[in-house]
């Protein structure tokens, strides 16, 4: 039975929102800075102009404002390329420099949180030859995906206690010839989504004042080294990460509330491969439906790969049990976008998703028949070979 | 069966061996301070919900040092974990999820039969993310593969390389890769295979798969002049 949304109101009115006068974790940044004095490895500043924003425990965070350089997502590029292509369209729309970098790999933790074919020194050195390439490229590392962000702050946290793993990476560094460096601070896309929403208002074009969404907070992003992730008095009494949900209010939308928002999606890494009964049981039984129930959103937003696929793509087979399904899913960035005017097709791509999104987009103020006849068209020219890549000059046309 | 009789026979020593790896796994401090028994990674798990899995006794039976517990979860438990680390929740500070992931490795690198069975069907994703340095390839979105999400993904599969040229990011044009990764970079991921026992560990459960990794990577690796030591 669904926990009746006034009895967490009422908690959420009671409790003393001010958390605890001294965070309950260490800095880890204070302990990077001491390994760079003591000469153990660079750190990568974060470049100036940055945007503060409040972590967990009420320290702040610095989220750069450009000169980023991306380290893409193997699940949004692969699957979902609107979700990439947003965040570019996103930054390009406000002027800001960035580098979408081809010596980027994944931070390949697919093979370490699913079939577990990787290891510690494997992880560290994966994510430590990332950080180098960036460092060399004069830009500052901005994750994409949840997990590889996550991961990637266990992994900091793992180099920054153990003099032996760091010994073991550098070696591997020095032999790759890359910098053993660290960046000063982790930051996800999320981040520099909400530390920038104010400016994707500013230059909003639709009214989505009519628009309910329901919002999913990815577990790689707020479970794991929890006292990094993003949290904001203003938005549920700092008691949920801020990001995505201070993203929609920014922009007129309505957050709804739901009560298994703590919930992960169903992902499962090795589930939504091989054993997606699980996947697609929990992503409608304890998400789709319980939001269409309590909340009866107009779309869902999350901030991350895996959630963003799972909770789109377990839709359909759930139809044919007469589940309560049907409700379209996307990032923030797709919805931040969209919201400021981005193509549906040539920006957000949503033909690659799966849920019905038609409807959303009409509530929206969007005509996607004319939309999809554009595209149309710009498919008709590339397959006649008149142009062989859609550009960003297209996109915008 | 009784809970664990199907064990009985394994000796004793065979499940102390396992546990001792897992205890000196460097993670595991961090991961274990003792357990209330409150349950309350239990009540966060997705996985608890589908599977007759608890975190809470993943916790109990490493704190506890059950060894014959502790072998069941290895064999039984281990691969219905979703290592969503809701269960960071606890309010002893452990992490049960990661518990599961240092099992795992475990697991692997005894070449337990349970973890081959686990990887079955998983093979070409572990190819792929060692080869390419990425997953989720564009090309793997085929019907076969995903008949549950749909007639949409024989649509994608059908106009799989048109719909990649109309993306805008010039590092997007691609179909059996997520993005395009360049030689350099895919020669540094190999020697950090190599260097760190990675290529050691998948030998372990799938010889057929470290003979064909081992091929890409050799060549790679010698044409930019690196030894693998
Ligand atoms: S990480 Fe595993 S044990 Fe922990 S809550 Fe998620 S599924 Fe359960
Ligand atoms: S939440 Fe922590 S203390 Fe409670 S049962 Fe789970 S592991 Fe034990």
């Amino acid at each position: 039975m669904p926990i009746p949304l006034t009895v967490l109101e009422n908690r959420r009115d009671a409790r003393d929102d001010r958390g605890p006068a001294t965070p309950p974790t260490e800095d880890v940044r204070e302990r990077v800075f001491e390994l760079e004095a003591k000469g153990e490895w660079l750190v990568q500043r974060v470049p100036d102009p940055w945007i503060g924003v409040t972590t967990k425990y009420g320290r702040t965070k610095k989220i750069p404002v450009a000169r980023t350089w991306h380290h893409k997502s193997c699940g949004q590029c692969g699957h979902i390329p609107g979700y990439s292509t947003s965040i570019f369209w996103l930054i390009r729309k406000l002027g800001l420099d960035y580098n979408d970098p081809k010596d980027q790999t994944s931070c390949t933790a697919w093979n370490y949180y699913a079939s577990a074919t990787s290891n510690q020194g494997a992880q560290a050195a994966v994510a430590m030859r990332n950080f180098g390439a960036a460092y060399e490229s004069g830009y500052f590392p901005m994750i994409h995906c949840g997990t590889s962000y996550g991961h990637y702050k266990e992994v900091r946290e793992e180099l920054v206690h153990s003099a032996e793993l760091r010994d073991e990476v550098r070696r591997i560094c020095d032999k790759l010839g890359k910098p053993f460096v660290m960046p000063e601070e982790i930051v996800h896309y999320s981040e520099w989504v909400y530390a920038m929403r104010d400016e994707f208002a500013k230059r909003q074009v639709l009214d989505l004042s009519g628009i309910d969404v329901t919002v999913h907070p990815a577990c790689h992003y707020h479970k794991l080294v929890v006292e990094d992730a993003i949290y904001d008095p203003d938005v549920y009494g700092g008691q949920r990460t801020a990001v995505v949900s201070a993203v929609v209010t920014a922009l007129g939308a309505n957050v709804k509330d739901y009560s298994t928002w703590f919930d992960c999606c169903g992902f499962g890494f090795r589930h939504i491969l091989v054993q997606r009964d699980f996947t697609r049981s929990f992503a409608t039984l304890r998400k789709i439906e319980v939001m269409q129930e309590e909340a009866n959103p107009d779309v869902v937003l999350t901030h991350d790969t895996g959630c963003v696929t799972t909770l789109d793509q377990s839709q359909f087979a759930a139809r044919a049990h007469d589940r309560k399904v049907g409700v379209p899913v996307m990032s923030e960035a797709q919805f931040a976008a969209l919201a400021m005017g981005a193509h549906p097709y040539r920006v957000a791509q949503l033909h690659w998703h799966n849920t019905e999104y038609r409807p959303l987009l009409e509530k929206m103020g969007i005509d996607w028949r004319e939309r999809w006849r554009e595209f149309e068209d710009d498919l008709e020219r590339l397959k006649g070979n008149d142009k062989t890549f859609l550009t960003w000059e297209d996109a915008d046309a | 069966m009784a809970l664990q009789a199907r064990y009985e026979d394994v000796p004793l020593e065979t499940k102390q061996h396992l546990f001792d790896q897992v205890k000196a796994d460097a993670r595991f401090d961090s991961y274990l301070y003792g357990c209330y028994e409150c349950g309350i990674c239990v009540a966060a798990c997705p996985s608890a919900r589908f599977y007759d899995f608890s975190p809470r006794k993943i916790a109990q039976a490493a704190g506890r040092q059950d060894l014959p517990m502790f072998y069941e979860q290895l064999n039984d438990d281990i691969w219905n974990c979703s290592q969503c680390f809701s269960c960071t929740r606890c309010p002893r500070g452990n992490n049960p999820g990661g518990l599961i992931t240092i099992m795992r490795e475990v697991a692997i690198n005894n070449g337990l039969s349970s973890a081959k069975h686990a990887l079955e069907g998983y093979g070409r994703v572990v190819y792929k993310i060692m080869s390419t340095g990425t997953q989720v390839s564009p090309d793997m979105l085929q019907p076969n593969a995903f008949p549950d999400w749909g007639p949409h993904v024989q649509e994608i599969s059908d106009n799989l390389e048109l719909w990649r040229r109309a993306l805008p990011p010039d590092t997007l044009h691609t179909t059996s890769t997520a993005w395009e990764v360049d030689d350099r970079t895919l020669t540094e991921l190999y020697l950090i295979w190599h260097m760190t026992g990675v290529l050691d560990m998948i030998k372990s459960v799938d010889m057929g798969l470290h003979m064909i990794l081992n091929d890409v990577m050799e060549e790679l690796l010698d044409e930019a002049g690196y030894t693998a030591d």
